[in-house]
């Protein structure tokens, strides 16, 4: 795997908050059609990482590099341009908005034609057909009303809209942060099946999670953050919870990745 | 998906579509609104689902009871033409301030908005000469600047909406009452020199009902702006950007661009409630419905858009305004103390708040 150029990769991010360094020259690889995992204790400064890889914190020393090619994010508009989706744990979607809606918010359809152009009308039908199509690849299925308002899902329903939403615009990166943290059992199940959907469609995914079983079941690589550097990059099969604790909490040692 | 079902009410067809569920639903997130639904639930999510539903009920309750009691003076054309000309001004400025409330703000400096854009229509066409409809471009600009100072406090100060409007109705109406020399400008004198000031009291009678150019401008308003919300891509960041600001941010959003529009938007529309105004009234007067703010925003609140953002819609405003007109004229009509109506229209803004707290928690 090593061999193949990095779909996104950083080297050497640096990012200082006043006196606290929040990222301490941390390195990240994500290669094409892998689900890699970013675990590490609160305070690690994995957030940051994401923050800087998505572009919500523009670092102050370092290199990121999507295919190879030197980037610079000035904004998570800008990043999500270059085909880089985030999905956050709290704020996926807007209530009380449908769902159709939601799929397209920020990006969406005009009519064709004079409609479209000077009376800037929506194309509500066609974001309803390709809502639709989405949901159904991703086995959301069975929606009876693609205008209803997200908060009446479930939770693992709006997660399930909000990661559908960037499979769907996702060209390059899909981030998830901490997809599964206020779900159930049976919900969480879901969103992991969503989660291998997505890389089965060759969209690389980076997972975000505090839930070591979770990490351990659907990832394919496992990155290990920890006092603001990458400490390790294991594998499910390489290491187990307990040695990734280890690692995360600085009680066992290991070489840099 | 452990919907309670009641046995009672079940349709015939549910068995077949919960099997069809069911089947479905393995390993997947399957999303589902049919549910057997007791009532209770059925109504709750009837309003959910339709907010200007419950504003409508009432408008329509008051019209039958009033002419139970008030009888043949109030179910007249001419009557119910005259509600419609009493909510116009209210209506208009209830526009401006529904985009405001959707967006999680409110707005107090409205009327001092429109009163002040009056004055500077009067001004210029009457003491100054500018042909009238320059005089009325300028007064819609003064409103847009008047909305674009609380929009740039409210997004650039990030100063709450409700102290930035405190604030700016007072120094709006204060600029006002400096501008006109705290002098009312005669109908006589706008009618000799700039008639289109007076425009929108023009009317034409339509079986019986006296219908004004202003109140169907104001009609037209509404339609305009529903439009906006519901059919661009502007109107559904609104109701994202007042719905959940962040998340509409980190939905790629420009948050801040949104609300800085809604407050020229808002001024804009002032404006536009200023020449009403002159229509009605005849003359442009600097004490003249400064009070408008509150009714405004009794006109949304019983409209059913909810004060927490995010949520209600323009034809429920104009709903809401009609039924304020409605229970005011009807009241009186029926001889009722002008006391006992504000009373009224109090119990009104409760009861509906009360039902937009309800009608919130999704799901009941």
């Amino acid at each position: 795997m090593s061999q193949q150029t990095p779909v996104l990769q950083a080297k050497g991010l640096i990012k200082r908050f006043g006196r606290v360094t929040a990222l301490d020259g941390a390195d990240f690889e994500l290669y094409p059609g892998e689900v890699l995992a970013v675990i590490g204790d609160n305070g690690a400064g994995k957030s940051s990482l994401i923050k800087a890889l998505s572009g919500a914190l523009v670092p102050d020393a370092g290199e990121i590099r999507m295919n190879g090619e030197l980037v610079q994010f000035k904004n998570p508009m800008h990043a999500r341009s270059l085909g880089i989706e985030t999905v956050y744990q709290t704020l996926a979607v807007s209530p009380a908005l449908g769902i159709a809606d939601n799929l397209f918010l920020g990006r969406e359809l005009r009519k064709p034609g004079i409609l479209g152009s000077v009376f800037r009308m929506l194309d509500k039908a066609e974001m309803r057909r390709q809502a639709t199509e989405q949901l159904s690849q991703l086995g959301l299925l069975t929606i009876q009303n693609i205008n209803q308002a997200v908060e009446t899902l479930s939770g693992g329903q709006r997660q399930g809209v909000a990661v559908a939403r960037s499979a769907a615009f996702g060209s390059q990166v899909v981030i998830l942060d901490e997809p599964t943290a206020a779900l159930g059992v049976k919900e969480s199940r879901r969103v992991l099946n969503l989660i291998r959907d997505v890389r089965d469609r060759g969209l690389p995914v980076v997972l975000i999670s505090h839930n070591m079983p979770h990490v351990f079941e659907v990832a394919d690589r496992i990155h290990i953050h920890r006092l603001g550097k990458r400490a390790a990059v294991i594998t499910p099969d390489s290491h187990s919870m307990a040695d990734a604790v280890g690692i995360m909490t600085g009680a066992v040692e290991v070489d840099a990745a | 998906m452990t919907e309670h079902t009641n046995q009672g009410s079940q349709p015939p067809s549910s068995q077949a579509d919960h099997e069809r569920v069911t089947e479905s639903v393995g390993g997947s997130i399957a999303m589902r609104s049919d549910e057997v639904l007791d009532w209770p639930r059925r109504i709750h999510r009837f309003f959910h689902a339709n907010p200007t539903a419950a504003p409508a009920i009432v408008l329509i309750a008051a019209v039958l009871a009033f002419s139970l009691i008030a009888g043949e003076r109030f179910l007249t054309p001419f009557n119910l033409s005259l509600v419609l000309q009493q909510v116009t001004i209210i209506g208009a400025l209830g526009v401006a301030q529904t985009l405001i409330i959707m967006t999680m703000g409110i707005d107090l400096s409205v009327g001092a908005i429109m009163v002040l854009s009056s004055v500077v229509m009067g001004r210029l066409a009457v003491d100054f000469g500018l042909p009238p409809s320059m005089a009325l471009v300028l007064g819609l600009v003064c409103g847009a600047a008047c909305g674009a100072i609380n929009g740039t406090l409210v997004t650039r100060i990030k100063l709450p909406p409700f102290i930035v409007t405190l604030g700016t109705w007072n120094i709006f109406f204060s600029l006002n009452l400096w501008y006109s020399n705290s002098q009312t400008i005669r109908s006589q004198d706008i009618e000799s020199i700039a008639p289109l000031l007076q425009w929108a009291g023009n009317s034409f009678t339509l079986f019986g009902a006296r219908i004004t150019f202003g109140s169907l401008m104001m009609i037209a308003l509404v339609g305009l702006v529903w439009y906006a919300l519901n059919w661009t891509a502007w109107g559904r960041h609104v109701y994202a950007t007042g719905d959940d600001k962040d998340a509409a941010e980190l939905a790629g959003i420009r948050t801040q661009r949104v609300l800085m529009s809604v407050y020229i938007v808002a001024g804009v529309i002032c404006g536009l409630a200023a020449w009403l105004m002159i229509g009605r009234i005849g003359s442009v007067s600097p004490q003249v419905g400064t009070m408008s703010n509150l009714d405004s925003i009794t006109a949304v609140v019983i409209g059913g858009t909810s004060l927490f953002g995010g949520r209600g819609s323009i034809v429920g405003t104009l709903i809401g305004a009609l039924v304020v007109g409605i229970f005011r004229n009807g009241l009186a009509l029926a001889g009722v103390d002008v006391l006992w109506q504000e009373f009224t229209v109090g119990l009104l803004i409760l009861v509906a708040v009360g039902i937009d707290q309800w009608i919130r928690r999704a799901s009941a």
